[in-house]
């Protein structure tokens, strides 16, 4: 599977073939929005009845340990949208779990609880 | 691949939750070197694929007219701990792709601005951004050889920055260094928060 142009419109025939379920549905579309680019998933090791292809083996293989979403994009060199799609489908037969973002607040900055800033400021403060 | 349902699925309650850096600034500034400084796993990319309201389209009925385009973002990691599990990314310089910068801010808990004292006005636009949008951000002086060196407060007044917003001076090469922009940040967020008064608000109240 070839990357994508970065600067490009979405030509490459592989991704086309892939993009196509993304657009096709708005149902699909809104059922991929809880993945972000930071959301931590992890196959359960759990066998789905779907029909499922090559991509979303792919995924799973990926995900054995805990990994997030932009890495799994990163390292199957497809746009993260994609595998929010693969991911969202593996998620509904419970084959892959996903774990929570800190409060999503869309278009607006969250405010973190200070209990989460002063745990990664201790554990930055460990790796000087 | 396990071959069953005798396996129980693994809570998602163990999993760690992912947070998001942003590192942004003017093209050459240092981003793409300060995420792979910091970064425990080999540098890597991912494609956004965004949708942006684009000008040529003017058909209302279908998604298949909006124009995609896709933007490469550099992106490390850092493990902190069972629970957290810190990511960077390096926004695109150009800036072209900004009008995504919403997409990509999104869920961010703040920012580093990257600032290059021979063209500090390459970061201008950074700043702006992220004082529209009330996203916490800290100026990191990246400080290049043959570069003239400024003061902390010199390059305050080229920003313009409020008197709130953390300057620190940095080399975006040395881990340490990079560590300390990000505890800068970190400190500047739990500083704003109790001067704000919300450690008090009930959660449900927070902004
Ligand atoms: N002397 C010095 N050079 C740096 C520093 N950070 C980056 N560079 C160099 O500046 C160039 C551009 O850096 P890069 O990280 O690609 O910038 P980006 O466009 O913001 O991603 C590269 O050749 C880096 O090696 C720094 O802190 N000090
Ligand atoms: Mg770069």
């Amino acid at each position: 599977m070839s990357p994508v142009l970065p600067d490009g419109p979405l030509i490459n025939e592989a991704v086309g073939r892939l993009v196509r379920p993304y657009t096709v549905s708005d149902g699909r579309t809104r059922a991929t929005s809880h993945f972000t680019l930071v959301t931590v998933v992890r196959a359960t090791g759990v066998q789905t009845q779907g029909a499922f292809g090559l991509e979303h083996a792919q995924v799973l293989a990926l995900c054995e340990s805990p990994v997030s979403v932009a890495e799994v994009a990163a390292r199957m060199q497809v746009p993260a949208a994609v595998v929010k799609v693969l991911l969202s489908d593996l998620a509904e037969g419970g084959a892959v779990v996903a774990g929570d973002a800190p409060p999503p607040s869309p278009g607006h900055y969250a405010r973190p609880d200070r209990d989460l800033l002063e745990a990664v400021r201790d554990a930055l403060l460990k790796r000087l | 691949m396990p071959s069953s349902n005798d396996c129980d699925p693994l809570p998602a309650e163990a999993l760690p939750v992912g947070i998001k850096v942003l590192i942004a600034g003017g093209f050459g500034v240092g981003k793409t070197t300060f995420v792979n400084t910091l970064s425990e796993i080999e540098p890597l990319s991912t494609e956004e694929m965004l949708t942006a309201v684009s000008a040529a389209t003017d058909r209302l009925d279908g998604v298949e007219d909006k124009a995609t385009t896709t933007v490469a973002l550099d992106f490390g990691r850092i493990t902190l701990g069972p629970a957290h599990v810190l990511y960077l990314f390096g926004t695109p310089g150009q800036e072209r792709f900004w009008f995504m910068w919403d997409e990509l801010s999104e869920g961010a808990l703040g920012a580093v601005v990257l600032a290059d004292t021979r063209r500090l006005e390459h970061s201008f636009a950074a700043v702006d951004f992220f004082e529209r949008r009330g996203i916490p951000f800290v100026v990191a002086v990246n400080e290049f050889d043959g570069a003239h060196r400024y003061h902390a407060e010199e390059v305050r007044t080229a920003l313009d920055l409020r008197q709130e917003v953390p300057v620190a001076l940095c080399d975006a090469r040395v881990q340490s260094s990079g560590i300390r922009v990000l505890l800068e940040l970190i400190q500047h967020l739990i500083t704003t928060r109790s001067s704000h008064g919300s450690d008090t608000a009930p959660p449900l109240l927070r902004a």
